[in-house]
């Protein structure tokens, strides 16, 4: 009988041990999946930096908002500004802006430090063109031809770093 | 009262399993079903089926490999198609950035696959739509790599790496 005793408020304990260990652990990875899904779903902070987004985009670096909606559904569009894993190196995201999306006619000059010749091709199916606003430094389209829509990742709609600059991001320059 | 907070209770239970699990197909591990017989006979085997009807495979998708983007000739894998960005297809690499394929549907010489780039062919060349047709694809693409077949239950088991070594030219 007394084994018996001993046994359940073994068990008891343990109970109540596990329920107070697991609570704590169960709050973390309720936190860690939630951001997991609102920073792949919704919207996420990114630091942009580098010279081929000059002047929208400051050389030292700014902290942009980016929304993941409009790329999942496939409704970017010319004249956005986009997260993209970069073709030449997957593990690199680079921020680029669409120039044209499948099936548009686009213009570019193709050595803007040596000649103002333009050249024109037509954006295949599936793909988007994306240039740096700067265009004298800058590794895109222009280099390694148009890009599959699958790379973007999100769209940059707000900048919020540094405050001076602090607003809407996107639009094209006039 | 104590209904409603015991209400309360299980849907907060339910709510958090479907965080976690979500979290988990999406950043770890997923299991996709296979259609089409581009992979046949790896996936898809034309003897798969069931009571006279044809049952699609379940595999195993695994995301680690996307920390890295390392992958090796012969690893089979889900990206998303070049023309289509929501279109997810499972074929195998055959080779990687430096090495040299023979396409003599796009050139008539053997073209060097791109840096970051890879080329993806199905196990079944006769019905594979894959980048004999549309050229290499950005490693970018991938979504993860298929580990395991998880269903029909006779064809659970893991995928070999197979290297096509008929494709490969040599130098």
């Amino acid at each position: 009988m007394a084994v018996r005793d001993f046994g359940r408020f073994l068990w008891q304990n343990f109970r109540e041990f596990s329920r107070d260990a697991i609570d704590p652990v169960m709050h973390v990875a309720r936190f860690f999946c939630f951001l997991h899904i609102t920073s792949t779903r919704l919207v996420t902070p990114v630091r942009s930096e580098g010279p081929s987004m000059l002047p929208t985009i400051n050389l030292t670096g700014d902290y942009v908002l980016a929304e993941k909606i409009s790329a999942r559904l496939g409704t970017v569009r010319p004249g956005d500004i986009v997260l993209i894993r970069s073709p030449q190196n997957p593990r690199n995201i680079v921020t680029k802006r669409v120039t044209a999306v499948e099936g548009q006619r686009v213009n570019f000059v193709a050595k803007p430090k040596e000649s103002d010749l333009c050249e024109t091709t037509v954006v295949p199916k599936g793909h988007v063109w994306i240039e740096g606003d700067n265009i004298y430094n800058s590794a895109d389209s222009r280099k390694f031809g148009p890009v599959p829509y699958g790379l973007i990742q999100g769209r940059v709609f707000w900048r919020i770093w540094p405050p001076n600059a602090f607003g809407p991001l996107g639009q094209r320059p006039e | 009262m104590g209904s409603g907070s015991q209400l309360w209770n299980i849907t907060r239970k339910y709510m958090t399993a479907g965080l976690i699990a979500f979290t988990v197909q999406d950043r770890y591990i997923a299991v996709a079903q296979v259609q089409g017989s581009s992979m046949s006979p790896t996936l898809n085997p034309r003897e798969n089926s069931f009571i006279g009807r044809p049952t699609n495979d379940r595999v195993l998708v695994e995301k680690w490999c996307l920390e890295k983007y390392k992958f090796s000739v012969g690893d089979m894998v889900v990206y998303s198609s070049p023309e289509n960005h929501k279109v997810r297809h499972i074929k195998r690499i055959t080779a990687l950035p430096g090495d040299w394929v023979g396409a003599p549907t796009l050139s008539d010489t053997v073209i060097q696959i791109p840096e970051g780039h890879c080329w993806v062919e199905g196990d079944n060349s006769a019905s594979s739509m894959d980048s004999r047709y549309f050229g290499p694809i950005p490693l970018g693409l991938i979504r993860g790599r298929v580990t395991h077949v998880v269903w029909p239950l006779q064809r659970v088991g893991a995928i070999e790496r197979k290297v096509p070594r008929s494709k490969h030219v040599p130098l």
